[in-house]
């Protein structure tokens, strides 16, 4: 009978979280009011570069309601700067260039935003009206914001320690075999382009509440953050040098990440130095010109791909030269987005034998550049799946043709790019998009588009994604500063109900639902008796965070190993009261059960038999029931899809409208199908906001930021993308007892592709450069008349 | 300049001296602790602040709060019932997944919720154009359309 019961894992259960966030009962760091706390208001420079020769601060102290005033000649020589996390060596077999991350400036400012000096007062307002009084003398200096100034002979330098601005020269692949295989080619295709920068834009600013206590010497940090534990270990251990058990960081509800937040800024690490000095908390919210000017940026490449092919359509070789722009210093994860987690996905999912991929990391005047939802897998897939779509176009080849003559179908697949990928079946979500997509249909729709004056474009992006970060002995091997691992605690209190403390941090994907979905359906108890706690180092053993698309591969997998450990231990517990041997005990649907026999107890009962022990084997058994557990994967999770994008383009204005929008995913086995489809949709809207959309600008010669507000920066709005078509087909992950890949960066990484080919396939050119604007989509259209 | 304000905000009486440059959305947030009520943005593109002032929905960070004086205020604390039963906005937002960090939903439902004003049976696309004044960053808008349609057709 309980087989005909519906199980928690792949119910669509509503979430357990939104009680709290449809109440306006959400508690949001800029919620965080902590007694007698000050405001930090952070002077910027105005200027992309330019040296410092005087500050002058006396004014502003002596203002109304000012607490302190700090610049970076205050900070002490023992306080490091903002370090990085990944080191990359170059071809070359030296070390990537890391000039120092000065928490406030010191010497120099090297973009616009750069912080100068913190105000702290007892309100805002008075914090903002001391910034005005305090006085900097800049030399300007020239800026360069483009890679391609920044690479020019004679160029200003963003740093002295890297003259020619280059941090790295890196490559990946077999060259020789390269070379080889476009010498014997029938066809080459080319395609030079840029893949935008882009501003991540969570609608939730960064924000800061740091407080210091005399009582024992501690610190609490409220952060908005993705992963409180490796902000801990960077601030203490490789900034301020504090012992890591004297701070404890909470990030509480946090309003959108999409990377930007997993990084340590120097904003909450100096109200944290701060808060001790000035002995009250130090609160700090940026208001959203400053996240434009001092959020990490993402992508930001300039690339030119060639794919070689034989006269079958056969993929015989890629190359790739690729320019990704740093900005003025590195952030956490910067080195890495460009290099381990890009051209290790340029075989995408295609056989191709021989791949060769250069990587120049250049310093601009500009923020910094890091992950943003995909991180250096949008811009391989744009690479891979621009060329395909290219190439088929050139050589008359349909679209899904080319990708058939060319998928991998036998795995585990190594590809001649590093990884190993463990299963799929790329045909499957192919089919699934085009049936979907009523690619049969799409001829008829062209001709009736047609006589309206409308061209109609279709454009395909099979894309495969490397998540579940990662195997630790793999990521250090390849310059990795961490573990990639994670951390998950089950608390089995003495009613049966359960606490579980996860390292993943949850900021709208629902892992309070999805977590206790995957618990609840290991334990046979109800969803609602479980309760999922994530944010704070001083409740959770420990963790490496979310990014990467691994919350539930690898969090998820922590989380059933500490309930395998319940289990076990309530086993023994069943056995001694049932006087059985343990072998002799299964557990399932809430039950111990004497095997071959209708004699059981309730997981409660053995609850509470674990914190009342007077019928217990206290002679080989500790009490309690309350396990915790590591997990390390064994490789990436590789999830992969078809999306296709059909677009309608206005020829007399040149604006385009996604009239539909495709994708067939595959995340391997799926929790919860509401929570996955949300992911996807949120995903598909960002990317389709780089293709249409989206993009930072700073002006080429001054260097200022262009984009710096909502009113010129273009978000995604309501009425800028259509509803869509989701599906999904599954190949369980071969490495996890859960058998799940990663949804939440898969739209993102599929559909700036599929937008940009579905436009090239309308308008009929080789190229169109994102944001595809009206503007930019019209010249298109002119450019063949 | 301080001057004195009154208003009723989720049915109940409320007055405070303040600042005369005090935003409608500081005076909420700072002064009765209603953090609901969220700011994204300083340039009243987000939406993340809206409210309902004398039932239209507005950016309460583009009003002064002594704008509001005697006002009827509805933030997003004030729109489920007494006894804890959702608002059917706020149960259509719950059902169709239509949040998911939850920063932009209070704004989010306070518009759909204003909408009702205007617009009774919109069609998806009536639906995307009136949602133009509040963005998201996680849901795509796909499922805050399908919330929104629901729920308007629960409160007709």
């Amino acid at each position: 009978m309980t087989d005909t019961l519906a199980r928690p894992i792949g119910a669509r259960i509503t979430r357990k979280e939104d009680a709290r966030f449809l109440t306006g009962a959400g508690q949001y760091t800029d919620d965080v009011t902590l007694a007698n706390q000050s405001y930090a208001y952070f002077l910027r420079s105005p200027l992309a570069h330019a040296r410092i020769k005087s500050i002058r601060t006396d004014k502003a102290k002596a203002s109304p309601g000012v607490v302190a005033v700090y610049t970076g000649a205050d900070l002490p020589a023992t306080v490091g700067g903002l370090p990085c996390g990944w080191l990359i060596t170059g071809t070359d077999g030296k070390p990537m260039k890391e000039p120092k991350h000065p928490l406030l400036a010191q010497g120099k400012v090297r973009h616009v935003g750069d912080q100068v000096a913190i105000v702290i007062a007892d309100s805002l307002e008075q914090a903002k009206d001391a910034a005005e009084k305090i006085e900097v003398d800049y030399e300007e200096l020239p800026a360069v914001v483009d890679v391609r100034d920044a690479i020019k002979k004679g160029a200003p330098a963003v740093h002295d320690e890297a003259p020619d601005n280059i941090c790295y020269v890196w490559a990946l692949g077999d060259k020789g075999a390269v070379d080889a295989a476009f010498a014997k080619a029938a066809h080459v295709t080319t395609l030079e382009f840029v893949n935008n920068r882009l501003i991540p834009n969570a609608i939730e600013p960064r924000a800061c509440n740091a407080q210091h206590a005399r009582a024992d010497d501690s610190y609490t940090l409220y952060v908005s953050n993705q992963n409180p534990h490796v902000e801990r270990l960077l601030m203490t251990a490789f900034v301020l040098g504090l012992p890591e058990h004297k701070v404890r960081v909470i990030a509480p509800d946090v309003g959108g990440g999409f990377g930007s937040k997993i990084y340590l800024y120097a904003e909450e690490t100096v109200c944290v130095w701060a808060s001790k000095l000035v002995g009250r908390p130090i609160k700090w919210t940026a208001d959203r010109s400053e996240a434009f000017m001092s959020d990490a940026h993402g992508r930001d490449h300039v690339t030119k791909a060639e794919l070689a092919l034989d006269k079958d359509g056969k993929f015989l070789a890629m190359r790739v030269k690729t320019h990704a722009a740093m900005g003025a210093y590195l952030s956490t994860f910067a080195s890495c987005i460009p290099t381990i987690l890009y051209a290790t996905l340029l075989a995408g999912q295609y056989t191709t034998p021989a791949i060769h991929c250069e990587v120049t990391a250049v310093f601009t005047n500009t923020a910094p550049v890091d992950a943003y939802r995909g991180a250096g897998r949008p811009e391989a897939t744009y690479v891979v799946e621009r060329l395909v779509s290219t190439a088929a176009t050139e050589m008359k080849i349909a679209q899904d043709d080319i990708r058939r003559r060319n998928f991998i179908r036998t795995f585990p697949y190594q590809t001649p790019v590093a990884l190993q990928y463990d299963i799929g079946d790329y045909d499957a979500c192919l089919d699934g998009a085009m049936k979907m997509a009523d690619v049969t249909g799409f001829a008829a729709r062209k001709a009736a588009a047609a006589k309206e004056g409308k061209l109609r474009g279709l454009g395909y992006a099979s894309y495969i994604e490397a998540c579940g970060l990662a195997p630790s002995n793999v990521a250090g091997a390849l310059g990795a500063r961490a573990g990639l691992f994670e951390a998950g605690e089950v608390r089995v209190h003495p009613t049966g109900k359960v606490t579980v403390f996860t390292g993943s941090h949850s900021h709208g994907q629902g892992h309070e639902t999805t977590f206790a979905q995957v618990v609840a359906d290991r334990l046979g108890i109800g969803v609602d008796d479980i309760d999922v706690v994530h944010g704070d180092t001083g409740r959770i053993p420990f963790g490496m965070g979310t990014y990467g698309s691994r919350s539930l591969a690898v969090g998820g997998t922590a989380i059933v190993k500490a309930v395998d450990k319940i289990v076990a231990k309530g086993r023994k517990i069943a056995a001694h009261l049932m006087e059985v041997s343990d072998t002799d005990v299964e557990f399932k649907d809430g039950k111990f059960t004497v095997k071959g026999t209708d004699k059981s107890k309730a997981f409660a009962e053995i609850a509470l038999t674990a914190y009342v022990p007077h019928n217990y084997p206290l002679d080989k058994l500790e009490p309690g029931l309350d396990e915790t557990a590591f997990y390390d994967p064994t490789n990436f999770t590789y999830p992969a899809g078809t999306h296709i994008c059909e677009v309608e383009i206005d020829s007399q204005t040149g604006e385009t409208k996604i009239v539909s929008f495709t994708a067939c995913d595959d995340f391997g086995n799926i929790v919860n199908p509401m929570i996955v489809e949300g992911q996807v949709h949120g995903g598909l809207t960002q990317g389709i906001g780089q293709a249409l959309l989206e993009g930072c600008v700073y002006d080429r010669e001054s260097g200022g930021l262009v984009t710096a507000s909502y009113m010129d920066y273009a978000m995604p709005r309501a009425a800028d993308v259509p509803s869509f078509k989701v599906d999904t087909r599954v190949t369980p992950c071969t490495h996890n007892p859960l058998g799940v890949k990663g949804c939440g960066e898969a739209g993102a990484i599929g559909a700036p592709a599929a937008v940009m080919s579905a436009i090239c396939d309308a308008v009929g050119v080789k190229d169109v450069e994102m944001p595809a604007t009206s503007e930019r989509v019209w010249r298109a259209i002119h450019s063949k008349k | 300049m301080k001057m004195s304000v009154a208003m009723t905000v989720n049915g109940k009486p409320v007055s405070a001296e303040i600042e005369a440059r005090t935003l409608l959305v500081e005076f909420i947030r700072e002064k009765l602790l209603l953090t609901g009520t969220h700011v994204g943005c300083d340039t009243a593109q987000c939406g993340a602040c809206t409210i309902l002032v004398d039932g239209k929905a507005v950016k309460s960070c583009n009003m002064l709060a002594i704008q509001a004086h005697n006002a009827k205020i509805t933030t997003i604390e004030g729109l489920a019932k007494a006894n804890g039963d959702l608002h059917p906005m706020q149960e259509a937002f719950r059902q169709h997944h239509g949040l998911q960090c939850g920063f932009c939903t209070p704004g989010m439902v306070m518009s759909a919720v204003g909408l009702a004003e205007t617009a009774k049976s919109p069609t998806e696309a009536q639906i995307r154009d009136a949602l133009d004044g509040n963005f998201c960053r996680c849901t795509g808008y796909h499922n805050i359309v399908k919330a929104v349609k629901a729920g308007l057709e629960n409160m007709a």
